[in-house]
């Protein structure tokens, strides 16, 4: 992968960077993927990063929210659905009760928070269950609970429980429509500051909102709890003997990183202000964990830098790859499928490289 | 007395009781509503045929201590490619069905191989590899289908757009050979012979296979590795011959479905094809470590049966279609029990 690299050391120059290189490659080979396709697609660069800037403040909680797992030793927690999950719940009660503005998406996120919260802790006592196969145990569990989702705002809501608004439910009085206007709530966070820099709308408010996130996941890392979860995660069997609570820690981690998950995916239905009912959340543990594993985090290393850096080049990859099929063969889904195919693949691809080096080592 | 019953619950264990009893009561509901419960267990006699196949792709895997195969789209692909090859020389019949088949055989083989190969590298982590490895090819051969050149025009869309379509009919090649073939009448309910025999002896087949001496080096380094390694077998090896047997039956699975559904589907359709095979073998009382034939036939039968009678029995309780959220709650609850159930295998 290092052999993009043209930089060849030499002894004078005294500091290598072959080692800066070869530990940052995935990063920086997407990086070179992406100016490439951004280059073939001949796009206009204002739009681009226009783009760019509004899908990074969209994006980016979903994908801070898998940091802490990561650090606790559950791996790359596909189950941040469950968290997306929460969030749209709220979205949905907030729309009933027709709630307006910031105070609406305070609201949501209140309301959100604790129904996260439960998700979470008992998510965490099914990852407890399942040592050293957590992630796929995350991922089947996100596609159970999307089960139950469904269940509920496609049967329940209704004859079980008792609702009745036109405006949000089918017309059969069954059921959450399959959209949902958030009209009410639309991008009620970035427009709280939206400066324009070099003709570039910047959504201040939700970039602030995620850097005081980003903040407090630093310093949470260095209490006496993050502590206790960098030594779990490092070794469960040492921690337990070093006396930690190692299940508790774990239930722990899953809680926040869950609640997390669910004021991220508020803040990317506000920037949307559409709800796709049944479709919002489904992808969103799979584009997270790629765009994480595009800034060269792993399964068992992940820092703030890494989520951001790997959303910058995951979304660019993006925007940039349909227009870049078309531009090389001519055939737009080219770009559409090479997409889905970076983002299953590079999971694959570090998955298979963490399962390597673990057994390795 | 009580402590038998108690025996017997924890042999059955609590999912599949829930599941049993479940299934017995849409059949009381479905007797009492006055449902013809003769054509729909005609229905779920074809599915089970429908599917069999694709399930018992799980059991060389887990026999072969590699787990549940996530990846089943594998061997999916491959077979999807045979049946476009068969489709674009124009045969028909059994001719097709059967071309399809041997055309599949030797890509699923070396796609079997190459995946192996990296399982065997990811120890302990081949459920979760195999899940990606799966949805990538997908993806991959979503370009594929894009770029191949296939020029039959039933394969191809006809005007304005590239690449094959993403539904095909199969109407005038093999459609439905297996499920014509022996049908048999027997009062009103109507057994599919020839589909339900060809599940049969596949599932003979396997059996047969693991009683070869090559069949059981796979098990016993399945079930142990250290030991088969000092009885002299390399568990690496017996692990590739387990893979791609999986990956073999993945193709002739994929092949039978879309005989008996009339319809391939391209593109994104084969993405999720590993989860319900899975959860129906799970059902059938495998475990990670442990799945045989028998598995296999139940775990089928009661999933598919579920999958039949439950819509049009909840359709008279509630509207739309229940069917698809069942499905995803049963097969996914099923994978996550199996997942927690804290049955620890000796790390080697």
């Amino acid at each position: 992968m290092s052999t993009q690299n043209p930089v060849i050391p030499t002894k004078k120059t005294g500091i290598s960077l072959l080692p800066l290189v070869s530990k940052n490659a995935v990063p920086i080979l997407f990086a070179i993927l992406c100016t490439l396709a951004a280059w073939l697609a001949k796009m206009d660069p204002w739009f681009l990063a226009s783009e760019i800037i509004t899908r990074l403040a969209r994006n980016s909680l979903l994908v801070l929210a898998l940091l802490i797992p990561v650090s606790a030793g559950l791996g790359l927690n596909f189950a941040i659905v469950l968290g997306a999950m929460a969030g749209q719940t709220a979205v949905i009660a907030i729309t009933h009760y027709k709630m307006t503005g910031l105070w609406g998406f305070v609201v949501a996120m209140l309301a959100s928070a604790p129904l996260a919260a439960l998700l979470g802790y008992l998510a965490g006592k099914i990852m407890n269950r399942a040592k050293g196969r957590e992630m796929i145990t995350s991922m089947i569990l996100g596609f159970f609970v999307n089960g139950l989702y469904q269940l509920v705002f496609l049967f329940l809501i209704g004859p079980v429980i008792p609702m009745q608004n036109r405006s949000i439910m089918l017309p059969s009085g069954v059921g959450i429509r399959n959209t949902v206007d958030l009209f009410r709530i639309e991008k009620v966070l970035d427009k709280l500051w939206r400066p324009i820099v070099l003709g570039v709308r910047i959504p201040m408010g939700t970039l602030i909102f995620v850097g005081l996130i980003c903040a407090a996941i630093h310093f949470l890392m260095r209490t006496r709890l993050g502590q206790q979860m960098r030594t779990v995660g490092q070794d469960m069997h040492i921690a337990g003997v070093a006396g930690i609570d190692v299940d508790r820690t774990r239930i722990i981690a899953m809680i926040i990183s869950t609640v997390i998950a669910a004021w991220g995916q508020l803040i990317f239905l506000q920037n949307i202000s559409t709800l796709n009912t049944y479709n919002s959340h489904e992808q969103v543990g799979t584009f997270a964990v790629a765009a994480l594993l595009v800034g060269g985090a792993t399964a068992r290393r992940a820092t703030i830098w890494q989520a951001i850096v790997g959303v910058l080049l995951f979304h660019t990859l993006f925007i940039v790859s349909p227009q870049a099929g078309h531009a090389i063969i001519g055939v737009p889904q080219i770009g559409e499928y090479f997409r889905v195919f970076v983002a299953y693949g590079v999971i694959g691809v570090a998955l298979a490289l963490h399962a390597w080096q673990s057994r390795k080592s | 007395m009580k402590k038998k019953l108690l025996d017997f619950a924890a042999k059955m264990e609590i999912p599949r009781l829930i599941i049993v009893g479940f299934l017995l009561f849409i059949f009381a509901v479905a007797f009492i509503t006055g449902l013809p419960l003769d054509s729909l267990f005609s229905a779920s006699l074809v599915r089970v045929g429908m599917n069999g196949v694709l399930v018992l792709a799980m059991v060389p895997t887990v026999s072969a201590g590699v787990g549940l195969n996530f990846g089943l789209p594998v061997g999916v692909l491959c077979g999807l490619v045979g049946v476009l090859l068969s489709m674009q020389l124009d045969l028909h019949g059994f001719v097709g069905f059967f071309s399809a088949l041997l055309f599949s055989f030797p890509l699923a083989v070396l796609a079997g191989w190459a995946y192996a190969l990296l399982l065997n590298r990811v120890k302990g982590q081949e459920m979760m590899v195999g899940t990606y490895v799966g949805f990538s090819s997908v993806a991959v051969m979503c370009i594929f289908w894009l770029l191949a050149p296939f020029n039959n025009p039933e394969l191809v869309w006809a005007i304005g757009g590239r690449g094959l379509r993403s539904t095909l009919t199969l109407d005038k090649h093999f459609a439905k050979v297996l499920n014509n073939l022996f049908l048999v009448k027997l009062g009103k309910i109507e057994i599919p012979l020839g589909l339900l025999g060809f599940f049969g002896l596949l599932c003979l087949i396997v059996h047969l296979l693991f009683r070869t001496k090559l069949g059981l080096a796979i098990k016993a380094a399945g079930s142990n590795p250290r030991f088969a390694e000092a009885a002299g077998i390399n568990p690496d090896h017996t692990r590739i011959y387990g893979v791609i047997l999986s990956t073999v039956l993945g193709a002739v699975g994929i092949v039978i479905y879309a005989q008996s559904y009339g319809f391939v589907q391209l593109y994104m359709a084969p993405l999720m094809m590993g989860f319900p095979a899975v959860a129906a073998i799970l059902l059938g009382g495998a475990s990670l470590q442990r799945a045989s034939i028998g598995h296999v036939i139940l775990g089928t039968f009661l999933f598919q049966t579920l999958l039949t009678i439950t819509l049009p029995v909840a359709s008279r309780v509630v509207q739309g279609d229940i069917s698809e959220v069942a499905r995803l709650i049963v097969s996914n609850g099923m994978i996550l029990y199996a997942l927690t159930r804290g049955e620890r295998r000796e790390i080697a």
